[in-house]
């Protein structure tokens, strides 16, 4: 078993005039939940979506499971589950047809497969709704549900990419105990993004990214000390302190800002 | 090749499309609006052939139908990318061809069901199918509709922002449509016209289902197949590398 799961080696990436990951390094290590966190438009979405093979670095190396991300992708995925930040279910199907066409694509047998429906939709208590039409779930239940289904193939490290946006705080918190027992229970690694820095104080080590760049790394005890700091979020601030980021809407988030003001209705 | 995950990108698509009642209003709506109007209001000006012209435009009104649904469903792939199901499925362990392929099937099964509802007026407007005849005629409106779809696949992957169905209908369909042979004769064009009308594919799939329906003909029948299928290759193989690049 890799001690690190995750290797990141110099990784750059590159947009039509900005930069938007820049030369970065780290590692995460087998079993740990490790939060990745930044302002917005800090690098985060970027750099999971290389880490997921997405998309293609501009320079640099990234190692995933053992699998290198630019020349091995489909090892990668097979290795990795994920919970995007705009949702990825069909809300056209079923919760079960959503769960069992992910167990077709991940070549998990029949058997198996419905077995593992069950205990999925059972761990997120969602089975009795596994026939209602996702159109209909609120925005907790989806979450619930797109976990389910990151976890059905048993990945060996899960993406969470602001798991907990735009929820209240009772699903908040109900949505970090899974992720904690999970992590305890069955050992996955998880890579999470979140805005939130009193959600990140659970994490075991956690990198702060800023304009491209990983700024701090260490555990949420290691860096306030070092900083002499209470919390998470004063040293948050403290290190990425210049003010409000004016950050330019990509033509794509306009078009996810159009898509979820839709949702919304 | 991945032939679980193409049944399964198939078997969602119809899924979904079957769920939605307001297309499928669109696709029939499309062919009473040009034959009852179009068909009967030119009837009296045209007589191409010396047959009826509601019966003249019949083909290519199936073609449209073909290739407005198979567009549809394709550039779905575009919202579908950024914000949907498809990167569950970009995520997947699937090799790319195979997810081009179950797209290309599944939106062209979409555009050929598409079309069964056009075919479904002929014995109104008094259009004889003989029974022979109607297998290679279904069999060759899947083939157009796979045509179709390969071309709205290219579209598709080299979009990157989501202009909405609109350009593409104004951009892409109604030309095609217009310089099909669909709706006038392509004997006697002038050179411009005629290039155009005979690089599209279209063309080829209104002279095909024109012979099968009504006994007329522009082109023989193995230039119409040939042609037809080095397109659909050559979208598909763009369309692969498309989804190989990972932008």
């Amino acid at each position: 078993m890799n001690e690190q799961i995750v290797k990141v080696k110099n990784l750059s990436r590159d947009f039509d005039h900005f930069r938007a990951v820049d030369n970065i390094s780290f590692e995460v290590r087998t079993s740990e939940i490790f939060g990745f966190l930044g302002p917005n438009g800090a690098g985060k979405t970027t750099t999971i979506n290389i880490l997921c093979t997405l998309l293609m670095p501009t320079s640099g190396e990234a190692i995933v499971n053992g699998f290198n991300v630019i020349t091995s992708p489909n090892e990668v995925r097979r290795s990795i589950g994920i919970i995007f930040q705009d949702p990825s279910l069909d809300e056209r199907l079923t919760a079960y047809e959503n769960l069992n066409f992910h167990g077709i694509i991940y070549h998990i047998p029949v058997k198996t497969r419905k077995e593992r429906t069950k205990e999925v939709l059972d761990m997120v208590g969602l089975y009795s709704k596994k026939d209602s039409i996702v159109r209909t779930f609120s925005g907790g239940m989806r979450r619930r549900l797109e976990i389910a289904r990151g976890l059905m193939h048993r990945p060996k490290i899960l993406f969470l990419d602001e798991p907990t946006i735009g929820l209240d705080p009772q699903t908040r918190q109900y949505i970090w105990d899974y992720i904690l027992n999970l992590s305890k229970k069955e050992g996955i690694t998880m890579f999470l993004t979140t805005h939130y820095m009193d959600e990140a104080e659970i994490c075991q080590r956690v990198a702060i990214i800023d304009y491209g760049k990983i700024i701090a790394i260490g555990s949420p005890y290691q860096l306030k000390n070092e900083l002499g700091l209470t919390t998470l979020n004063d040293v948050f601030l403290r290190l990425t302190n210049h003010g409000i980021r004016e950050e330019e809407a990509s033509d794509k988030e306009q078009l996810g800002q159009f898509v979820r003001s839709r949702r919304l209705r | 090749m991945d032939f679980d995950a193409i049944r399964m990108i198939w078997v969602r698509d119809l899924i979904r499309h079957f769920r939605d009642r307001t297309r499928l209003l669109g696709s029939i709506s499309r062919p009473i609006l040009w034959l009852l109007i179009m068909g009967t209001g030119l009837r009296a000006a045209f007589n191409v052939h010396g047959i009826p012209y509601t019966h003249f435009i019949f083909p290519g009104i199936i073609v449209m139908n073909l290739i407005f649904a198979a567009m549809q469903s394709t550039i779905s792939i575009i919202w579908d990318r950024e914000f949907g199901f498809l990167r569950e499925i970009l995520v997947a362990p699937i090799p790319r061809t195979s997810i081009v392929l179950g797209k290309t099937l599944s939106g062209s099964t979409v555009a050929f069901i598409e079309g069964l509802f056009v075919l479904a007026f002929a014995p109104f407007i008094k259009i004889k199918i003989p029974l022979t005849h109607l297998f290679l005629l279904l069999t060759f409106m899947f083939f157009v509709a796979f045509v179709c779809t390969s071309l709205g696949i290219v579209i598709a992957a080299r979009m990157t922002s989501f202009e909405g169905f609109g350009v593409i209908s104004n951009f892409v369909i109604m030309p095609m449509f217009f310089l099909s042979g669909a709706i006038f004769p392509i004997d006697n064009l002038p050179y411009w016209i005629n290039i155009a009308v005979r690089l599209n594919p279209l063309t080829y799939g209104v002279d095909f289902l024109r012979r099968i329906l009504l006994g007329i003909k522009t082109f023989p029948l193995h230039i119409d197949f040939l042609y037809l299928t080095t397109f659909a290759l050559v979208m598909l193989s763009i369309g692969v590398f498309e989804f190989n690049r990972r932008s």
